[in-house]
């Protein structure tokens, strides 16, 4: 089967994962194409962080199959170090190495995973900072950073592998709120540019403006996955609904 | 009541220089090579491969429950026994200090490498990095940073262990020093004077521990 013709990116079937005896993911479905936006929201411990975590193998699964881009992640034999440099992912921490300024950041997997040269790198890492905005700010520590800037360095690095995806793990949940748009303004014109997101995340906001479809998680399963329009027209599962009205409210 | 006379010092300078040269080199040599296996025995350790990772642990257990004296005495008479030549003191005592020490700078840098935050190694291998390659850029030189002060303190134990090869006769600084003082029958001040330049160099090692102690404190 020709995945990239009917354009699918990622493609999860009856993915189920246990941490001993609790089912972390039951069942777990799901197709993105190429350049679509997903949300994934849910309360905490659904296992939405787990599930998007299994798309680039960092979290292995026990059974069922992950298809990105034609390739097999849950395949024994897939080569997970280099199907991981095609998939971006942003963490909730930030994770940029505190021992490496900024550049440094970005520079790291280019040269020892895409072996660019140090000057195709550091064009790369220039770049890429002009388009988050923070090219005042290459020579500094991550230490030295705001939290949103910080993120934004963060989302900087994983672009400049060039991924065919990005997957973002609740990426403005550690901000203060005054730096959360900033992270969320980023992200909204990487979503108009055409690259196909995951984004777990309770900014509801985010999803109305740019995303395609809402997944919903509980226990575990995917409750719902609808068009982003019908998800805050009208949630079919009353779960949805009460989530919905939990956080929406305020 | 007799009197002091340091003179025997300096009249000897080149025999003691000899001497602190020995310990200083044993002692460098030992601290390296006791690092570099202590972190290969670590990281075994860490990545949790079978048979491998339970070697490790039983080296480290294994080392850290003999008496390094008896290291020492063993090495010197085993080495020669294995290689099936005489290897001299000097290499059977090193080999002796690296495998000794190797197993606690090893728990030293697993430690280390557990304090640096778990989410570093998912975002290293999430840029593609490979399980080793996420060690040597990124978990290993904050593992190091962190635990910097840690090894000093102990690379300042392993100097004065090195004052224990005096049992297979190895002529460091202590042995030279005692070599003068029973030559010239000036016990008192030979070993008051050996007392002062361990006491001196320990301690400016323990005051640059505590000031990169402070340094990395506040640097995190």
């Amino acid at each position: 089967m020709n995945y990239e013709k009917n354009n699918k990116m990622i493609e999860m079937r009856s993915v189920n994962k246990w941490y001993g005896k609790v089912q972390v993911l039951n069942e777990c479905s799901l197709d993105v194409s190429k350049g679509e936006v997903i949300v994934v929201c849910g309360p905490s411990g659904s296992g939405k962080s787990t599930l998007i975590k299994t798309i680039n193998g960092l979290e292995p699964v026990n059974s069922g199959e992950i298809i990105v881009s034609g390739i097999s992640v849950t395949d024994k034999s897939t080569n997970l170090d280099q199907m991981r440099s095609k998939i971006g992912m942003v963490f909730q921490n930030f994770e940029l190495f505190p021992h490496m300024n900024v550049t440094e950041n970005i520079k790291l997997g280019q040269t020892k995973v895409l072996g660019r040269t140090n000057e195709e790198a550091e064009q790369k890492a220039k770049n890429l900072l002009e388009r988050v905005g923070l090219t005042d700010h290459a020579h500094k520590y991550p230490s030295q950073l705001s939290g949103g800037q910080q993120q934004r360095v963060a989302i900087a690095r994983g672009l400049a592998m060039e991924p065919m995806a990005m997957l973002f793990d609740e990426p403005t949940s550690a901000l203060d709120p005054e730096m959360i748009n900033e992270v969320l303004d980023v992200m909204i014109k990487l979503a108009k540019d055409g690259m196909t997101m995951m984004v777990v995340t309770h900014e509801m906001g985010f999803a109305r403006k740019v995303a395609d479809r809402v997944v919903f998680m509980d226990y575990g399963k995917i409750i719902e996955d609808a068009s982003s329009k019908d998800f805050f027209g009208s949630p079919r599962s009353d779960r949805a609904q009460e989530f919905l009205s939990k956080i929406l409210d305020h | 009541m007799f009197e002091l006379d340091f003179s025997v010092i300096p009249a000897n300078s080149s025999l003691l220089l000899e001497g602190i040269k020995m310990t200083f080199l044993l002692a460098g040599l030992a601290i390296v090579g006791g690092i570099i296996l202590g972190t290969f025995l670590a990281l075994l350790r860490i990545a949790k491969i079978p048979v491998l990772s339970q070697f490790s642990a039983a080296y480290v257990n294994f080392f850290r429950s003999l008496p390094l004296i008896l290291v020492i005495f063993w090495l010197f008479f085993l080495v020669p026994l294995i290689v099936g030549k005489p290897v001299g003191a000097f290499s059977s005592v090193l080999v002796a200090f690296i495998l000794f020490e190797a197993a606690y700078y090893s728990e030293i840098i697993r430690a280390g490498i557990n304090s640096v935050r778990l989410g570093q190694l998912a975002a290293a291998r999430a840029i593609g990095l490979t399980y080793f390659q996420s060690m040597r850029y990124v978990i290993l030189p904050q593992a190091f940073r962190a635990m910097t002060p840690i090894l000093l303190t102990q690379a300042i134990i392993l100097f004065q262990d090195t004052s224990l090869v005096y049992v297979v006769g190895l002529r460091d600084f202590l042995v030279s020093a005692e070599i003068v003082a029973n030559r010239d029958q000036r016990l008192v001040e030979m070993f008051l004077f050996v007392a002062l330049v361990y006491f001196v160099l320990c301690f400016a090692g323990s005051l640059g521990v505590k000031y990169l102690q402070k340094r990395i404190n506040n640097e995190l």
